[in-house]
């Protein structure tokens, strides 16, 4: 009997991850992870914190040579083109082909390009490759004005970036909110207020309609919606992600907004798994399958995948999404179901998922209420269904995260403190606090 | 003291004075925040890989560590923390009275 052949195709959170986890149960099988960039594993978060110029390039590779080496992981270099589901062989765009026993699709997700001509101009930029954020960054040096697009932290996290270099920043928003998935109008303008002093100039209600280039093809100006020009040398576009599944069409594999799975990351073809931003997995949240863009979820399935793939049969429980981020040195963290409950707002397209969110954060709450808590620098806001918590945002002040995280998590009967937590304001942070020190009794014996 | 003034110092065999510690303890992590972004490594004044901790939530155990709490400043997911010696002595034996030294494992 041959020794099993793992292809993994993806070199990021989740592939990389299930790689580690196989080669910790099957020391003797073949494993191989197919990659389209010529890099060792990076941390693609990572890329707005070198854009920022908080830390090198060179910093954000989070795996050596060595570490492949080490693990026996055979890292190829090639882009994967065909898949043969009955002949169990991936073909590459180079002719070769790579049969498999077990198959790991983790080719995760790409900034969408904008639905306007003219976006193949040159200074029209994402922040979604290390290839893209270099060029976006060399770019910028000679950049006089920039116009950054979509909605999503990831734009937020590029004007930052910009502004920081020194380029004059624009904004441009569709709506009239900033973060308008996510934010209420309180926790908006708490970031507006930060990003003005910052340098970032913000245009609501500003749509694009067209990139117009110059004669060397290079980005000279915008069109707007309401037909007027805005003068601009580069175009940061950041409107969302689509899921890299062109792999898969023309298979039996199944697919809705990216590949569907089951809670053990299996296809609806036997051997082949996905996990990742490419995977759309059974969350029990909301009981639907949802979209992911956020690496430790594409840690966590990667790992649960790479288990599966052992023939350890392991179901992968989906957490509450959560994730943190700093804007423009404002700490912002989403945890659960936060839609701030606008009726027009309803997740459609995946397009409109960008890169660090979750799906599950812009699903319609039902009968939810909401507290509140802000004192002009920080805000919290929580969303309860019932006797539980399901979600909640905190900007700025970050000491309620955990006990927050834990409550929903541990999906914690909030019953007895549930009035204290609809009142708002200095009671509801009080009543958290005091019931965290009663369930931490680690820290409160200190 | 900044680095380079203790380097002075050393190299000038000038009166010594202890470095400063907040006080005694270690940053631990929480693996599910941590994006290995490298953010931390990379203010790390002694140049440990915190990064590599932080990936397999392990405490940040390193022997070179100065306790100069910069990579738990800097790190934009909140993924780092400084805990006491005195909370890692209760969390032991806590766990300990709990009956798992250890927490379980999925796989």
């Amino acid at each position: 009997m041959h020794n099993t052949q793992y292809l993994i195709i993806g070199n990021g959170a989740a592939g990389a991850t299930a790689a580690e986890t196989i080669r910790r149960h099957d020391s003797d099988g073949e494993i191989t992870i197919l990659t389209a960039e010529p890099y060792p594993m990076y941390s693609r978060p990572g890329l707005a914190y070198v854009l920022i110029n908080e830390i090198p390039a060179k910093q954000i590779f989070c795996r050596t040579l060595a570490w492949y080496e080490n693990l026996r992981l055979n890292l190829t270099l090639g882009r994967a083109t065909q898949l043969d589901v009955v002949n169990r062989l991936v073909w590459l765009a180079d002719g070769r082909s790579l049969p498999y026993d077990r198959l790991l699709i983790a080719t995760g997700a790409r900034a969408t390009p904008p639905p306007y001509p003219g976006h193949d101009l040159q200074g029209v930029v994402y922040l979604d490759t290390f290839d893209g954020t270099n060029e976006l960054i060399e770019r910028s040096k000679r950049a006089r004005r920039a116009v950054v697009v979509g909605g999503g932290i990831t734009a937020l996290e590029m004007s930052e970036g910009l502004a920081h270099r020194g380029v004059e920043t624009h904004y441009f928003l569709r709506r009239d909110r900033l973060w308008s998935r996510v934010f209420t109008d309180e926790e908006a303008r708490l970031l507006e207020k930060v990003m003005c002093a910052h340098h970032v100039h913000i245009h609501y209600n500003t749509e694009v309609s067209e990139i117009i280039g110059d004669r060397r093809g290079r980005v000279r100006e915008v069109k707007l919606k309401d037909g007027s020009t805005f003068k601009c040398d580069l175009l940061g576009v950041a409107i969302g992600v689509k899921p890299l599944i062109d792999l898969v069409q023309n298979t039996p594999i199944q697919t809705d907004r990216a590949i569907l799975v089951n809670e053990f990351l299996e296809s609806s073809v036997p051997g082949v798994y996905a996990a990742g931003d490419c995977a759309q997995v059974y969350d029990r949240w909301t009981q639907q399958h949802m979209v992911d863009i956020l690496w430790p979820s594409a840690v966590a399935e990667g790992a649960a995948a790479g288990l599966n793939m052992v023939g350890k049969r392991h179901a992968y429980v989906k957490g509450s999404p959560f994730n943190a981020c700093l804007l423009f040195g404002l700490h912002i963290t989403t945890m659960g179901q936060i839609n701030p409950g606008r009726d027009d707002e309803v997740v459609k397209v995946v397009q409109h998922i960008s890169r660090g969110s979750s799906e599950v954060w812009y699903t319609h709450p039902r009968t939810y209420r909401s507290a509140w808590a802000g004192d002009g620098e920080n805000t919290l806001r929580l969303v309860i269904n019932g006797d539980f918590l399901v979600g909640a945002i905190l900007i700025g002040e970050q000491r309620l995260a955990d006990p927050l995280r834990y409550l929903i998590e541990q999906q914690v009967d909030i019953r007895h403190l549930r009035a204290d937590l609809e009142a708002g304001g200095e009671t509801l942070k009080q009543s958290l606090l005091r019931f965290w020190q009663h369930i931490e009794p680690v820290s409160a014996a200190v | 003291m900044s680095a380079m003034l203790l380097i002075r110092k050393l190299l000038t065999g000038a009166p010594q004075q202890p470095v400063q510690t907040l006080e005694l303890g270690r940053v631990v992590a929480d693996a599910s925040r941590c994006v290995q972004c490298g953010v931390c490594g990379y203010n790390c004044p002694v140049g440990i890989p915190v990064r590599d901790y932080a990936r397999q939530g392990l405490p940040v155990d390193n022997p070179a560590c100065i306790a100069c709490g910069n990579c738990v400043a800097v790190c934009p997911r909140g993924t780092l923390r400084w805990e006491t010696a005195a909370h890692t002595l209760v969390a032991e034996r806590f766990a300990q009275q709990m009956g798992s030294r250890e927490p379980a494992r999925e796989d």
